[in-house]
Formats: structure tokens, sequence, C-alpha cells
């Protein structure tokens, strides 16, 4: 084990890192806003990846390419979904809601299998074999290109949240939802465009984690979970702590996988999130409660 | 309403006939239709044992595969290298979880995890523990623990090897068990107790109730209650594997019944898994003549939309109305 | 005949199953039934996992059962298939098999999986109805004593074993010896089984490498490039690989992303490199690895027609294991019915256990059952993805094509 393993090991955990840190991103972002926890996370993520593989299959478009439009597909699916379905759920207790994603989730991930079969897809682009070589250190040119993309989705979220009336409208309705009412907030349509921009992260992500992994629909559980964990790491409703959750994660899976047994590499997944619940339960970013 | 001594005539001639009619079920069903029944029993059981913490507490847990799997794990490997019989491998499951459950417990409390972040905590455990089993040399590890079949000639309680029926007898009593014993819990001073921690915490502490140790408690009992499920579990499947005791799709399947047929009622469990049993075999068929594989998941999905839009509160207390049993059983 | 129906195990039977039961009681010890009942097709009960996350390898078995009926009947064999999905549920699978029986059936075939198959052996062993499993490496299959229960596929012992000594032949037709091997396996219980066979085996079969590291993965993982990374470190001569079918995309896939050139891909016997999926998704670099598993035998004219109905009726599926042993499961039950002249479920049970097919489509001996139920006359052969194809290159005898060994640098394909 030498130096230049550490390193390779290192900086492709810091990568998908960030791919997976995208992907948290929309979790936390619903979460913030409405304190929803949306369960079909992971399903939703699946269905940006099947639309991402169709649109490189059927019609030849790179998915870094797709991202725009299968982001904007996600976003109009979970602004209707929020409109016409989660909205009467807001008030209610969490078990109510989680069994109401649940069972969105049931629906998505049966209806990917019978449309797509069980079997995983992937797809064969010219850059999926090559890789960067920078000195000893060999770089995954799909993970490398993944990475920044993410990174760049990233950063136009947070202008959008930083420099817009509506970003700024829907910061002011997850501080104060009764006070969003009284200045005169469409809180319910503020609320369906942020569920909607939570999808379209996971629909970005999706398009990126293609690059990197195989589809198939019963990947949607693992994603919900690993979701959940990075939120929790970095602080749910927290941005930059989405992205640090991820890198945290995909670090930590790297190198408990190099330097321990690749196997046990989940178990320290949910050892950190564990420790970081116990310790610091609005996470490492989050604002206290 | 919850702890009046009164039952009222109809519902208990109601429980009367439906546990003579379970009774009687093994000479009436063929074994198919028995192995239905030990399914839909199982889901109550530990539907029941989920709903002590869940619904009379009000604590979220979304991890209680963690303890299906320490009691059938416990009791069974026990079996395996000891002869240990079940019961007593039971008690020792018990034990481990018990274990479990407090430090889950005293932890999440302590630090004051809640709601959504309390399931989350109770998942992480469940799934540390899983792939902690999956390492595990002694237990099998990931190639699963088998527990030795042997044809006997009679039915054994005490080793519980035997027929279905006497599964089927043997997950009747736990059931009716676990339902005196809930009733109990809820008629007294305890129940009253939690039901105030469920409906508001803080008002509960300002009342002087001791809430901290209350939650333990519920916590405590759920998790013995749910590992014994384990054991039987252990027992009539004959292998275990980390992979499947301990999955997610485990707890989350353990929670479906109860939340369908009624959270914090005594009926609910045994409703909900009657009522998710029946559509699972329903569709099945259904499925069966429409000749698509996997119509059977989407219909699921949507009847248990149906039932949140329809009847969030669950079919339990709707029903318990329509047959106007409303001052009597919860 | 007769003595054999009238059996201890059905005396026990009648005691516990006091209720239900009583049509198969009947059916086991009474013999007027038996004549009328001759010319009847025999029920066969297929029980496998269309659904769930074994659905892709279920619909393949399903459709090897399904594409030899005609070729059966040709034959003179008269089966009917009842099939039940068991959603990759030992609990559903254990259901289904009552059901099936309730609903008649003669024999029950089954599972893959090795889970449900334990499940579905208990059913039958408690009903007495013979169940044929065509997929299953699990040892406790064949080693929990049942009566009821045969087994025409390799224990995971039995796969390690024949699998470990086809090196020997590989290195000596190749004239290349390496000494170092890095094994990357999957943490399940299929993965642990053949680890178990391995390490116990290594040490006796006199082999002449060693293995440098033991590379263990989580079944669930995304992505397996840092398992790839600790490998290529490990800098031993060939790779020895446990896998699944999308585990083996994935590791293969990061070989070549990491420029891990070593003397080949092997397997000791483990499902994956063989797949249409996985040709497919590597391309060229899918070629020259190979596995040492049963596979059809080239040289027998039930697998040529086989493989040539198959391909006719499925063009984008694979004609691979799956296909054939569950074909073959489906052989010995209507054989053993057209033997047996009944469909009494223990005249079936005798009839099985005197079976003997000396013409089938896999490599290997006759199909013979052992005491236990085993079928002990199966062979690996060495099946290396030469052009696209996976091909047989050893035994000699069976070969189609010469064995690529060492294979050549990723870069250098083209």
């Amino acid at each position: 084990m030498d130096a230049s393993f550490f390193m390779n090991v290192t900086s492709a955990g810091l990568l998908t890192g960030l791919v997976y840190g995208l992907m948290a991103l929309g979790l936390s972002v619903i979460f913030g806003v409405m304190r929803v926890v949306n369960f079909a996370h992971g399903d939703m993520m699946v269905v940006a990846m099947y639309a991402a593989f169709l649109m490189f299959t059927k019609l030849g478009v790179e998915p870094v390419m797709a991202l725009p439009v299968v982001a904007g597909g996600l976003f109009v699916l979970g602004y209707l979904l929020q409109r016409f379905l989660i909205n009467r759920f807001l008030g209610v207790t969490e078990h109510i809601q989680f069994l109401l994603l649940l069972s969105i989730a049931i629906i998505i991930t049966n209806a990917m299998l019978m449309v797509f079969g069980p079997d995983a897809r992937n797809i064969q682009l010219e850059a999926s074999f090559e890789s960067y070589s920078v000195g000893p250190l060999i770089l995954d040119k799909v993970r490398v290109i993944a990475a920044f993309t993410a990174g760049g989705v990233a950063a136009l979220l947070w202008a959008f949240f930083r420099y817009t009336t509506t970003g700024t409208a829907i910061r002011a309705c997850a501080d104060n939802p009764i006070g969003a009412r009284v200045v005169g907030l469409n809180v319910e349509q503020l609320y369906a465009i942020t569920f909607g921009i939570g999808t379209a992260c996971v629909g970005a992500a999706g398009c990126l984690l293609l690059l990197l992994v195989d589809v198939h629909p019963h990947l949607s559980s693992d994603y919900t979970l690993l979701g959940f964990i990075i939120v929790i790491l970095g602080g749910l409703g927290s941005l930059g702590g989405a992205l640090l959750g991820g890198i945290l994660v995909g670090l930590s899976e790297a190198l408990s996988g190099a330097l321990i047994a690749p196997s046990l590499k989940s178990m320290f997944s949910f050892g950190l999130l564990i420790l970081v619940l116990l310790l610091r339960p609005q996470g490492i970013l989050g604002k206290k409660p | 309403m919850i702890g009046s001594l009164n039952f009222s005539d109809q519902s208990t001639r109601l429980l009367l006939g439906l546990l003579i009619l379970l009774m009687l079920a093994p000479l009436m069903a063929g074994d198919y239709m028995l192995s239905i029944m030990i399914t839909v029993l199982l889901q109550a059981y530990l539907g029941m044992s989920w709903n002590v913490m869940m619904g009379f507490a009000g604590q979220f847990s979304l991890g209680h595969a963690l303890y299906v799997g320490l009691g059938a794990y416990a009791s069974g490997a026990l079996f395996v290298h000891f002869g240990t019989p079940p019961w007593l491998g039971a008690v020792a499951g018990m034990g481990v979880s018990v274990a479990f459950a407090s430090m889950i417990g005293a932890l999440g409390f302590r630090f004051k995890v809640m709601g959504v972040y309390f399931a989350l905590l109770t998942i992480a455990f469940a799934e540390f523990t899983r792939v902690l089993f999956d390492h595990w040399g002694w237990v099998g590890a990931s190639s699963g623990l088998f527990l030795p079949v042997s044809n006997r000639s009679h039915d054994d309680i005490w080793l519980l090897r035997g027929s279905a029926s006497m599964f089927y007898y043997v997950i009747l009593a736990m059931v009716a068990g676990g339902f005196l014993f809930s009733r109990a819990l809820l008629r007294r001073r305890i129940g009253f107790y939690w039901q105030a921690i469920r409906e508001n915490e803080d008002a509960a502490d300002a009342l002087g109730i001791d809430v901290f140790r209350l939650k333990m408690i519920a916590v405590i009992i759920s998790a013995a209650m749910t590992s014994l499920g384990g054991m039987f579990i252990a027992f009539f499947n004959n292998n275990l594997y980390p992979e499947s005791i301990f999955s997610m799709h485990r707890s989350i399947e353990l929670i479906l019944g109860t939340i369908i047929g009624g959270i914090g009622t005594l009926f609910g469990p045994i409703l909900g898994a009657v009522v998710l049993t029946a559509l699972g075999e329903g569709l099945t068929i259904l499925g069966e003549k429409i000749g698509i594989d996997g119509i059977k998941q989407i219909a699921y999905g949507a009847c248990m939309m149906a039932i949140l839009i329809l009847k969030p509160g669950g079919l339990w207390p709707w029903l318990r109305h329509r047959l106007g049993l409303d001052g009597g059983a919860k | 005949m007769s003595d054999n129906a009238i059996n201890p195990s059905a005396l026990t039977r009648r005691q516990f199953t006091a209720t239900a039961a009583v049509g198969a009681v009947a059916a086991s010890v009474g013999l007027p039934a038996r004549s009328a009942r001759a010319a009847t097709p025999l029920k066969l009960g297929v029980l496998l996992p269309r659904s769930g996350h074994l659905a892709l390898i279920g619909q393949a078995c399903q459709r090897g059962a399904e594409i030899g009926l005609p070729m059966l009947k040709d034959l003179g064999y008269s089966v009917e298939l009842m099939n039940a999905d068991t959603e990759s549920n030992p609990d559903v699978g254990r259901t289904q098999a009552e059901k099936l029986i309730r609903e008649g059936a003669n024999m029950l075939m089954g599972c893959f999986d090795s889970a449900t198959t334990l499940a579905v052996a208990g059913v039958a062993e408690q009903k007495g109805v013979p169940f044929v499993v065509n997929i299953g490496a699990e040892p406790k299959i064949t080693e929990q004593g049942f009566k009821y229960v045969f087994r025409n596929f390799p224990s995971a012992g039995m796969l390690g074993k024949g699998g470990l000594l086809l090196y020997k032949d590989m290195f000596a037709a190749s004239g290349v010896t390496p000494k170092t091997a890095v094994l990357l396996h999957i943490n399940d219980s299929f993965g642990m089984g053949m680890l178990g066979g391995i390490n116990a085996l290594m040490p006796k079969l006199d082999l002449p490498f060693t293995i440098v590291e033991t590379i263990a993965y989580d079944p669930k993982a995304r992505d397996l490039s840092i398992e790839v990374a600790k490998a290529k470190a490990a800098k031993a001569d060939f790779v020895m690989t446990v896998t699944r079918l999308n585990d083996a995309i994935l590791l293969v896939r990061e070989m070549v992303k990491q420029q891990m050139d070593t003397m080949g891909i092997t397997s000791p016997g483990s499902p994956g490199m063989y797949d249409k999926q996985f040709l497919k998704a590597l391309g060229k670099y899918a070629d020259f690895c190979s596995v040492n598993i049963p596979w059809f035998d080239p040289k027998q004219d039930m697998a040529t027609a086989l493989s040539k109905t198959f391909e006719k009726a499925f063009p984008d599926e694979s004609c691979d294991l799956n296909v054939g042993f569950t074909f073959e499961a489906v052989l010995i039950a209507a054989d053993a019915h057209k033997r047996a002249g009944s469909n009494d479920p223990q005249v079936l049970t005798e009839a099985l256990r005197a079976t003997n097919i000396e013409k089938r489509v896999m490599l290997g001996g006759p199909i013979k059952f052992e005491a236990n139920g085993q079928n002990m006359n199966l062979r690996s052969a060495v099946v290396q993805n030469l052009n696209g194809r996976p091909t047989v290159v050893l035994p000699a005898e069976s070969a189609e094509a010469k064995l690529v060994f060492p294979a050549p640098a990723f870069k250098s394909r083209t």
C-alpha cells in the first residue's frame, strides 16, 4: 500500500462525494422548507436515471447535456405531486407522511420494474473507459466530469436562493411560514416550487450518477437511505451541509474500504450517522432547532 | 374511555367469537390457508409490539427489524450451538434486545433526538447491526444460520419442532397474549401517561410525569415483545440471513399493518394485518389473471395511498364506529 | 411398488396433518387411483423468483422451463407447468408451494435462490411431494436429510472443487503458470459459501499459485473503484472473482479504467461473466474473461437443439446455464413421470430416485441421484469469452476453441 494508492482512493471518494452531495441537496431543500421527509427520494432519482438513459439510447444525448431537460421534467413532476397530493398531508403526523411517500415509492419502483425490467442498464460513452493520469494519480474521466457538473449545479442553486425574489421568499417561508402568509406570500405556490426544486436536484444528480453507476429499479431504497445519512451529517436544510455530508460519506466509504474491509464500508456511514445524531443532532453545519 | 373496565357486552362477544373461530380454524382450513393465517398472525403480533412504542407512547421507530433479528439470532444460534430450547433462547434474545433498546432509547432521549431524527437513529442501528452480523462467523455471517430440520412424528412445543398447526397455535397464543397485555397496559396509569406524552411531551413534563423513564419503558417492552416474534420466525423458517432479517424492508412491512389498521388502537394491528394480507393475496390472483408480473405491487401501493387519503386515522376507528362499538373496545 | 407407497413418513404425516392433507394421504396410500391417472400429464409446480430482486434470473429460468416443452412432447413426455412467482422472498415461496400442492401439483421444481429452495423443501418434505431443484448451490439443501428433494446442480463445495481443479488444466494448456492471485468476492450467502470451499480446498489440491489477497465487497456496492484499487495494489499475476452479474460488470469496467492488466480475469465458478448483459456492457473488454462452471455440452445433440430453439425464440437473451439446468429439471421430472406411469407423489419420488438419464444438455455423466438426492455427475468447463461469445475451451474433448492465456492488455485491444 503506497502513497499513490491512497491518493487515488481519496480522490475517487472526494469526486463521488460531490455527486452524492448534489443528490442529498434535493432532500435537504424539501425538508428545510416544509418539514416533509421525502421517502420517495431514491425512487425519483431512479426515474431521472432512466430518463437520462432513454435520452442517450434513443436520441444520442449525453447525460450532461440531457441534464437540464431531465431536471426540468422532474421539476414539473415534483411541483404537481406537491400541489395535488402532498400538500394535503402537510399538517399530519410524521408516520402518515412517511407512509404516503412510501406508497409513492412503491408505485414508482414497480412501474419502473414493469417498463424497464429488472436488468441493470448502463450507457457506454467514449469516455467510459478513459482516465486522466496526473503523475501517479489516475483520475477517472467521467467521475471528474460528474463531480464538476454537480458542483456547478449546487452553485446555481445557492445563487437562486441568495439572489432571486422567489428564492428569498422560499427562505422566508422556511423561517416563518405564518409570517410569510401574513405578508401576503402565496405559501402553497412556494411550497410546490420548492418541492419541484428538490426533485429537480435529484434529477440532475440522477443524470450524473448514470455516468458512474448502472441503473436498476431496486437501486432506489439504497439511495434514499444514503441521502438521509448525508443530509443529517451535514445538517438538514443547509445547502453547504449537504455537500459537505456528501463528501464526508464519499471519503469515509473510500477510506474505510481501503483500510479495513470494503464490505464493511456501509457500516462506517451508519456509524458516522449515529455519532453525529448523538453529538450534534442538528448536523455539522445545521442551525440549532 | 380507554381505561373503562366495563367492556360492552357486544364487543366481548365479538372477541370471544373471533377467538373460538380462530381456534377451530386448523380443522377447516387447508395447509395453504393455514400458512396464510400464520403470516397474518405473525404480522399482527409484530405490529402490536411496535404499537406499544409508537401507538401508545408516540415514539417513531423505523428499525424494529433490529429486535426481530436479535431475537431470531439469539434463540437460533443458541439452539444450533448448544441445543438450548427456543423458549429459553427467547429469554436471552429479549435480554439482548432490551439492552440494545435501552442503549438506543437512552442515547436518543438524553440527547433529545426526536421524531424523524429518532426514526433515522433506529434505522441506523438496525443497518449497522445487519452489516455486523454479515461478518460474524459464529452465527454464519452472510452465508446464513440454519436450524436442523428433522421430521418429527409428534409436535414438540418445548423445542418448537413440528407441524404447521402447532406453529399456528403458538402464534395465535402469542397474539392473544399480546392483545391482553396491550389492553392491560392501556388501562393502567402508565397508559394514560403514555398518551399524555404522545399528545404533548412538554405538557406531560410540566405536569410532573417522568417522561424519560416512561419512554424508556415503552421502548423496552416493545423491543422485548418484538424479539419474541423474532424467535418464532427463526424456528418457523429454519434459516436466517442478516440480509433479510435485519432489512429495512422488514421494518417497514412490520409497521404497515398497524398504520393501516389504526395506530394506538388494540384491534388496529390485527385488522391491518388481515387487510394487507388479503389485499396481497387477492392481488396475486388478479396479477396471475392479467398475466403481468409486478402489477400486484403497483396496485398494493395505490391501495395504500387510497386508505391514507380516505382514512388517515386507520381502518379500525372507522369500522368500530360502523359496528357501533364506540363505547367499548379501543 | 406398493411397499414403497406405504412408508413410515406417510403414517407420521397422517398423525399431524389430520385436517387438510386427507387428499394427499389418501393418494399416497390409495392404490386404485393410480392406474386411472396414469395417462394424465404430470402437473409440475414451477416456483421461480420472477419478480423482486432476483427477477432477472428467475425470468431466465422460466424461459428455460417453457422453451423445452415442445421438444419434450416430441420425445413422448407429458408434462404441464403450474407457474408461481416467489417474488424473491422465501415466505412467499413457502405459501406458493402450499398453494400449488393444494391446486394439485404432483411435483415441485425451483427455486434458484437457496433460501427459498430450503423453505420450499420444508413444505415438500412435510407434504411428501417430490421437489426437483433446478439451481441452488447451498450445501444444506442436500445435507439436511430431506427425503423428497433432488438436486441436479453442484453444491458450493463441488462447484469450487471442480472450478479450482480446472486451473491446473488451464495452465497446462497455455504453458504459463502464474504464481499469485488476488481473489475478489461478493459478501453474500453464495460468495461466502464459495470462499469457504476455496479456502478449504486450496491446500489440498496442490495448486501452483497462492492467493495473496482476498477482498470481500458488499452485494449492494454501487461502485467498486476502491475494491479494484486495493486489488491492483496487491500486484498479483491474475484475478479470481466470485461475482453475480451487476458487480461483475462494475469490477471489470473499473479494472479497465484503472488499467489493471493481469494475465487474466477468471472465476472458479460464479455467474456474471458469461451473461449476455456482461458481454453487451463491456464489448471488447469482456473478451478473455473466463469462468469455470457447469455448462452446455456442445457435443450433446439435445444441447444444440435447445440452444437453437432458444436463440430463435429469444434473440436478445442469453442461453446460459440458468436455461440449461431449468430445462434439465423439467426433463428429470417428466422422465420420472413417464417411468412411474403415475401421478402419485410417492411413486414419483421412487421413480426420481431411480433416475438415469444419459441424453442431457449439460456437461457430465448420466443424471443419477445419490441417497441424499444429490447428482454427483456434474462437470465444470472453462468457458472463455472469445469474440463476444462464451466459448467452451476446456476440457479438451468438448472444446470449441483454444484457451487464450495470458490475456492481451486492455489498451492493445481493438
